[in-house]
């Protein structure tokens, strides 16, 4: 159900909540935390709205989509309640503030009365993040700050930004993106020989975010000089070598979909890993609210990787 | 529930994965390079619940690159076959969406071998082909054994499996063997049975899968227990009045004579389920969630249960009639296909345990069981006693009952909490309400099918979820005495009509002491 709330104030939205709540039953009973979607007034909108529904099938929340509309116009706040089958398992508001309404102090202020008690907050900017999202107005309400590097208009840039001003608590899809790549790779050297990796090298597109995360991983966990290089062909992320006295571990991803595993004295290993939708990594990002140390070790490893500028061949680094 | 070595990165050899911290909490555990065999693939089970969930690990990333599937049926299939079999199994009835990219790898990994059990050159072709597939996918010499077939079928599978050198486990790699209840039909057999097993199979290596312990709301009760302060100062004699233990089905058992008659309810459910479930509410907190640890509670707490006697006040038993239930005419169990028309077979079962232990002296548990019932559900309902009531006088109380904690196992998983509250108005009157967590509706899609959970921790050799050979002894230990008292006696089971809640006597046995039961 879809109910629009035209030129309205915060206390009608929440009076709105409480009474579907009594005519539907216990609809918002169980949430387990509040996401707060801050993005410009658009058709990006419904896409995150998608995605955060199917992640609160996993973890049931109330969403409140804070959409920036024109800076220009008269100050006004349109708001959207959307229940049952509109919404998942959560509720979504959606909450349209157009002229002073579109700042962010006046965005976080009308998202204050709609958090819901005792529950942890997380804020996800789908498209374009502040600078420094702890310092947001809607950051600051936030226990954990979601940015996603990729979606930016300048990746590189925005995942600097990431890098300079990180936080506890703050990550980036860009880490989320990297989950099984980094599950593959630990597991290989789960089993012996158990040998010490004596150097590492990672090959992805120019811009990838990915590609430099995994490097400043490896750089930090392993303590070994870790090479960054530019691959001659595909798409994001596409190899990882860690060399060992007994043979490479190589983990290769040509195509954008389906990896190789190669490991000394073992046969090659086909494994499916295709890049993950945004949904996928949502849910995985609201698993956890407490601060990822590990991101923020991997950030700050990248200062240890060195460059290379030869563009690497997947497939034949041997 | 636990994190065994693996999951701190250490191996036997005191060596450290740099690569694994257990504050990266997001890194999944994968199994190790690995292969499963399974017996009787052309069952039920293994369509309806093992390829699934085979499939839906390997959605979720966490069977290792190189993982091989091998069926062994008598049919006449080629792999191709197969493995169309398992991909429409895996269309009905995977949990996670469908992925060409995910089941191209994974099929790459299928493999049939067709023979019968006796057949030795069945089992030699079977050697040669998880052979061939260490060297082709890599499997590494460790394969699992996942045996769907009749317990009675278990002795030539492991003797086959012993003699074509399947079992035996070199160095490093691993061999396990993975059954499913029933683990005997009473003590003496059940013994037979791990003699057989253990014969071939160190118990180490044995994984017997009772898959209600693999439910997320299962493995929920130990985190509400002992991760909250709120329950666990409640949790004893002192405020429990009686714990009800149910699981009860509406459907009947035709089609499923062969394995009942002769066999159940209380062998059937309450020997395993039940006994586990009472394992799990009543056990005392484990100083680690290790699986060394929690099976030592659940063995304490289970050489501490013994039956209330005299049985014949404190058990009953049933067996549905024929009539109409929920709208649809049904047919008693007597005349069900298969079944003996003179069958004395129970299809109720409701027996009276305690738990010798001080926290739990004189608190009655109440297990029940039974096919045609009212509804489908299993829960564990926590009973309390009644408040003194001081400022209150008898009228306003009259409609309160006892405050009751349930944990809902299966369907619409949650907990539902009952308390008393004021009815609104000048009177003081004081009426029973719910409080509900729906763990359920918001959660089920997500959370992973028992089956899969289970499967993963038998490849990663976490035995926490899986009872042992001692556990299983010694519930035949408690639940034996009942079944020789019902053996012996002339008369019974008594009727019950399709869609009750069971025989009279179930009432009576509860009435005794002032109680009834809940209805769920």
């Amino acid at each position: 159900m879809i109910v629009d709330l035209p030129s309205c104030t915060t206390s009608k939205v929440n009076k709105k909540l409480v009474e579907l709540r009594e005519r539907g039953g216990v609809l918002a009973l169980g949430r387990v935390l509040t996401l707060v979607i801050v993005t410009d007034d658009g058709s990006a909108i419904e896409g995150a709205i998608e995605a955060a529904n199917s992640a609160s099938r996993e973890h049931p929340c109330r969403v409140i989509v804070l959409a920036r509309g024109q800076r220009k116009a008269a100050p006004r706040l349109d708001a959207q309640i959307r229940v049952g089958g509109d919404a998942g398992a959560s509720e979504v508001v959606v909450l349209r503030g157009y002229g002073a309404l579109a700042a962010d102090e006046a965005g976080a202020g009308m998202v204050m009365p709609l958090l819901l008690p005792d529950a942890p907050v997380v804020a996800w900017w789908p498209g374009e993040a502040p600078a420094v999202p702890s310092e947001d107005a809607v950051g600051k309400l936030a226990q954990r700050r979601i940015t996603d590097a990729l979606a930016a208009r300048n990746p590189m840039k925005a995942f600097e930004q990431r890098r300079a001003g990180h936080v506890a608590g703050d990550t980036d899809l860009t880490w989320t993106r990297l989950t099984s790549w980094r599950a593959l790779l630990a597991a290989a050297l789960d089993h012996p020989p158990h040998d010490p990796v004596t150097n590492a090298l990672v090959s992805g597109e120019a811009v990838s975010p990915s590609t430099e995360l995994m490097a400043g991983w490896l750089a930090v966990r392993l303590d070994v000089k870790v090479k960054r290089s530019p691959a001659e062909s595909g798409e994001g992320l596409v190899l990882v070598r860690l060399d060992r006295a007994s043979g490479p571990v190589e983990l290769i991803r040509p195509d954008g979909k389906v990896g190789t595993l190669r490991q000394p004295g073992q046969p090659e290993r086909l494994v499916a890993l295709a890049r993950r939708g945004v949904p996928d990594c949502l849910a995985e990002e609201l698993r956890r609210l407490d601060p990822d140390d590990i991101y923020g070790a991997s950030l700050a490893g990248l200062t240890k990787v060195s460059r290379g500028r030869t563009p690497v061949k997947a497939g034949s680094t041997r | 529930m636990t994190s065994g070595r693996r999951g701190r990165g250490r191996a036997s050899d005191g060596w450290t994965n740099p690569l694994r911290d257990p504050r990266d909490k997001r890194l999944p555990r994968i199994a190790g390079p690995c292969g499963l065999v399974i017996f009787g693939v052309t069952g039920d089970l293994s369509r309806k619940k093992l390829m699934p969930a085979i499939y839906d690990l390997a959605n979720r990333g966490l069977l290792p690159p190189g993982f091989a599937l091998t069926g062994f049926a008598r049919r006449d299939w080629t792999v191709e076959d197969f493995g169309e079999i398992v991909l429409d199994a895996v269309r009905a009835y995977a949990r996670t969406p469908f992925r060409q990219n995910v089941w191209d790898r994974l099929a790459e990994g299928f493999r049939f071998v067709q023979g019968a059990f006796d057949d030795d050159d069945a089992f030699d072709r079977l050697e040669r082909t998880v052979e061939d597939l260490d060297r082709d996918r890599g499997t590494g010499g460790n394969h699992a054994f996942y045996l769907s077939i009749p317990p009675g079928s278990f002795p030539v599978v492991l003797k086959q499996l012993a003699r074509s050198g399947l079992s035996a486990q070199h160095g490093d790699q691993w061999r396990r063997v993975v059954i499913e209840k029933p683990f005997g039909h009473d003590l003496r057999s059940a013994i037979e049975l791990n003699e057989i097993v253990n014969d071939v199979f160190p118990e180490e290596s044995v994984f017997r899968i009772d898959h209600y312990l693999g439910k997320e709301t299962v493995q929920n009760l130990l985190a509400l227990r002992f991760a909250n302060q709120l329950f666990e100062p409640i949790w004893n004699s002192h405020y429990v009045d009686s714990v009800q233990i149910t699981m009860a089905e509406d459907i009947g058992l035709g089609g499923r004579a062969g394995y009942y008659d002769g066999i159940g309810a209380a062998r059937d459910v309450i020997q395993n389920h039940l006994l586990q479930l009472l394992a799990l509410t009543a056990l005392e907190e484990p100083t680690s969630f290790s699986s060394g640890q929690l099976r030592e509670e659940k063995s304490k707490v289970l050489n501490a249960t013994r039956l209330v006697g005299p049985l014949d006040e404190t058990t009953a038993r049933g067996q549905y009639t024929g009539g109409w239930q929920g709208g649809e005419l049904v047919r008693g169990l007597t005349e069900e296909e298969g079944f003996d028309p003179k069958s004395r077979t129970e299809t109720f079962a409701a027996i009276t345990c305690e738990v010798e232990t001080r926290r739990w002296a004189g608190v009655p548990f109440y297990l029940r069981t039974g096919k045609r019932l009212g509804r489908r559900v299993t829960e564990i309902a926590v009973i309390f006693k009644r408040a003194p009531h001081l400022p209150f006088d008898a009228t306003m109380t009259e409609e309160l009952g006892q405050n009751a904690l349930v944990v809902r196992v299966q369907p619409d998983e949650g907990v539902t909490m009952r308390f008393g509250s004021k009815v609104p108005g000048s009177l003081m009157e004081v009426r029973d309400v719910t409080m509900d967590f729906g763990y359920g509706t918001a959660f089920t899609e997500a959370s992973p099918e028992a089956y899969e959970r289970l499967i993963l921790d038998m490849l990663l050799g976490e035995p926490s979820l899986f009872p042992v050979n001692e556990e299983v002894e010694r519930s035949w230990e408690i639940l034996d005495p009942v079944i020789d008292f019902w053996a012996a006696q002339d008369t019974g089971p008594d009727h019950y009509p399709a869609g009750s809640w069971g025989p009279p006597s179930a009432q009576q046995m509860l009435a005794r002491t002032g109680r009834s039961w809940r209805r769920p």
